[in-house]
């Protein structure tokens, strides 16, 4: 990479390139923190040297063998793949019709959408929990699902990226005898790819790591999802740092595999749209 | 191919009214340019046409069907639009043949009608790229040939060429030109630029808020307008206009000598206008009898080349001319500027329409 200027030459540089240095060694100490301690043995855990004494990969036979960890993960894995791919149709979908058609009420229902922005989970949980209790959707992967299957904020995004769409490309897409769902579906949804994969990032973690709610929707552990489960590592009496550090090692692979492969969509959906006309 | 009958269309959006009341028939084959400043309801009733956007009230039919009802892909029309409208993520190929492939056309013939298009628009070679691989100009040429492959009775153009530079402007022209006398296929053109207008249409129908102002071939809306409005945006500079009076069988002017009132004209008193098109207007070394003279002053000279645009006051009215680039003309002499009566035009000042009689029509 060719740099545009001499970093020797400009002390100033020298200063930011320092505190952007720190900054980044901050941010990654506690993953270093969490693959060591990963690798420690019982004894170690409360040493805090970042190279293990005795390094091990037995916690990590353990999360597999012994624990229901794999269960886990596949759950929180099956939510989230779920919850992502229904946000980015009904999302987009509703952002597509609040953005293009013109219809009574589209305001109101606009700004009624907005408005669950700014209700907080916490205060959520429990006309949720009522909700389930009813319908007995307690203890179900449903019921950790159903609150994220729609968001308004995907709703939001996706109207704002649609203004992007150009309605003269629908309209040649009407001439061309699309029918409206496929005009969405071939001709809309297409430009609209770097926001997708936006709030496929967004979804997808934020359901990887929501905890609130499905400690309170579930109460067996083969319905647990990951930071549930990783969770109940923590007992009563002790917690087991070595396989809650664990767990999240192991925990934080999809969310590096889905953020590398997301972030190229992103980079050619930057390109697709910067497209004119 | 067809023709177009608009019988009474109204379009109104909420409470406003932007159509008022459009009747217009185009003949088979005919390519009719619908012209007007912007905002006078030119795309709106040219959406109508495409099924693009619904009539308040009205008719249209196309060919002997009503279509009032249909879906735009059931109208058989094709439409051309402004910024191209081609789609961003597919190839030319792609784009082209999409509408094909949505009328399930069999692969074999679709082929050769994208093959065809691509060689009369030149766009053999560039079938494999994308839109954002190509210039203005091709991508106005790949939404041209997805229109001609679907064979439509109809085109509708809505200002297809304004996003091109002014070279490739008057390059399209031609070709949209030829590609007409080519298919023979019936087209709706919708433009602001009255060049356009002139050089591409059988018939132009002049717009003015929601309303037709005029209908006629280019010669006749540039020779015979029928107001003051047309007369202003037909013709480039504008038609001169001098106020004066109708008395006592002649018109009077304010500053200026009194003309032998026209022959032909409407009987009137009271306010008018004359007008007189700076092509009709002469710097002329004599004043030949009968016909209108005003004495000027130069003020501006503009060389076009063939000839040259002269902006003389008269008294305190700036009128444009036409010199002979032959003549030498200095900033400051006073000319004598000369009409033929017959290329005179009045206009009633409160009605702002024509009060000569419509000839030849
Ligand atoms: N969807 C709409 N909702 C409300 N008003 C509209 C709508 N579309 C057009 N109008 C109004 O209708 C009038 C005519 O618009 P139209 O687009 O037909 O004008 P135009 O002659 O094509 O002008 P231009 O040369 O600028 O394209 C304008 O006053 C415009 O504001
Ligand atoms: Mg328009």
């Amino acid at each position: 990479m060719r740099l545009g200027f001499d970093p020797r030459r400009d002390p100033r540089k020298i200063l930011i390139w320092t505190l952007v240095a720190l900054g980044g060694i901050v941010m990654i100490m506690p993953f270093l923190f969490m693959i060591s301690t990963s690798l420690k043995g019982r004894g170690e855990v409360y040493d805090l040297r970042l190279i293990p004494l005795a390094p091990t990969l037995e916690n990590y036979a353990y999360l597999f063998r012994e624990s229901r960890f794999l269960r886990w993960f596949l759950n929180s894995f099956a939510i989230a793949s779920i919850s992502t791919v229904s946000v980015l149709f009904f999302d987009s979908l509703a952002g597509y019709v609040l953005c293009k058609y013109k219809f009574k009420g589209r305001q109101v229902v606009f700004v009624a959408i907005l408005s669950t922005l700014m209700i907080p989970t916490e205060m959520l949980v429990i006309p949720w929990y009522v909700m389930s209790k009813n319908l007995g959707w307690l203890n179900t992967y449903w019921g950790i699902m159903f609150p994220g299957m729609i968001t308004g904020f995907g709703v939001f995004l996706m109207k704002q990226f649609f203004e992007t769409v150009p309605d003269a490309l629908i309209d040649a897409a009407r001439i061309d005898g699309l029918s409206e769902f496929r005009i969405f579906w071939e001709v809309a949804l297409p430009l609209v790819t770097p926001a997708l994969s936006a709030l496929a990032i967004f979804t997808f973690l934020g359901s990887w790591t929501a905890f609130l709610w499905p400690l309170i929707v579930t109460n067996s552990a083969s319905n647990y999802t990951v930071p549930v489960g990783l969770a109940s590592f923590s007992g009563e009496f002790s917690t087991e740092w070595n396989m809650i550090m664990t767990g999240a090692a192991v925990a934080t692979i999809p969310t590096l595999v889905v953020f590398i492969l997301l972030q190229k969509y992103i980079i050619r959906g930057v390109i697709l749209s910067g497209v004119k006309g | 191919m067809a023709s177009v009958t608009l019988s009474n269309i109204v379009k109104r959006f909420d409470r406003t009214e932007v159509v008022h009341g459009i009747d217009l028939a185009i003949s088979d084959g005919e390519f009719v340019v619908l012209v007007g400043p912007s905002g006078c309801g030119k795309s709106t009733t040219l959406r109508m046409v495409a099924g693009l956007e619904d009539l308040t009230s009205g008719e249209i039919r196309i060919g002997d069907r009503v279509v009032d009802r249909l879906e735009p892909k059931d109208r058989n029309i094709a439409m051309v639009f402004q910024n191209y409208a081609i789609y961003p993520h597919m190839t030319v190929h792609k784009n082209i043949a999409f509408g094909l492939r949505m009328a399930k056309l069999p692969k074999a013939e679709e082929e050769k009608r994208v093959r065809e298009a691509a060689q009369i628009l030149g766009l053999t070679d560039l079938l494999d790229r994308r839109p954002a691989q190509l210039s203005g100009g091709q991508r106005q040429r790949v939404a041209i040939g997805r229109a001609m492959v679907r064979n439509p009775a109809v085109f509708l153009f809505d200002e297809p060429l304004s996003n091109l530079d002014a070279q490739l402007r008057a390059q399209m022209r031609l070709e949209i030109k030829k590609l007409h006398q080519t298919l023979g296929t019936t087209v709706i053109y919708v433009t602001h630029d009255q060049v356009e207008a002139m050089t591409l249409a059988d018939r132009i129908v002049v717009m003015r808020d929601g309303r037709i102002e005029q209908i006629g071939t280019p010669t006749e809306v540039y020779r015979t307008p029928a107001s003051m409005f047309v007369a202003r945006f037909i013709g480039s500079p504008s038609m001169n206009m001098i106020p004066g009076r109708v008395e006592a069988g002649e018109i009077r002017f304010d500053g200026l000598p009194p003309l032998q009132r026209p022959g032909g004209l409407e009987s009137a008193g009271g306010a008018v206008f004359l007008g007189v098109r700076p092509d009709d207007l002469k710097v002329a070394a004599d004043r030949p009898a009968g016909a209108f003279a005003i004495e000027a002053r130069v003020e501006v000279i503009e060389p076009l080349g063939p000839d040259t645009l002269v902006y003389a006051l008269a008294g305190s009215r700036e009128l444009v001319a036409k010199a002979d680039s032959k003549v030498t003309l200095h900033r400051g002499d006073v000319v004598t500027l000369v009409a033929d009566s017959g290329a005179l035009h009045v206009f009633d000042a409160a009605t702002e329409q024509t009060l000569r009689r419509q000839e030849a029509r």
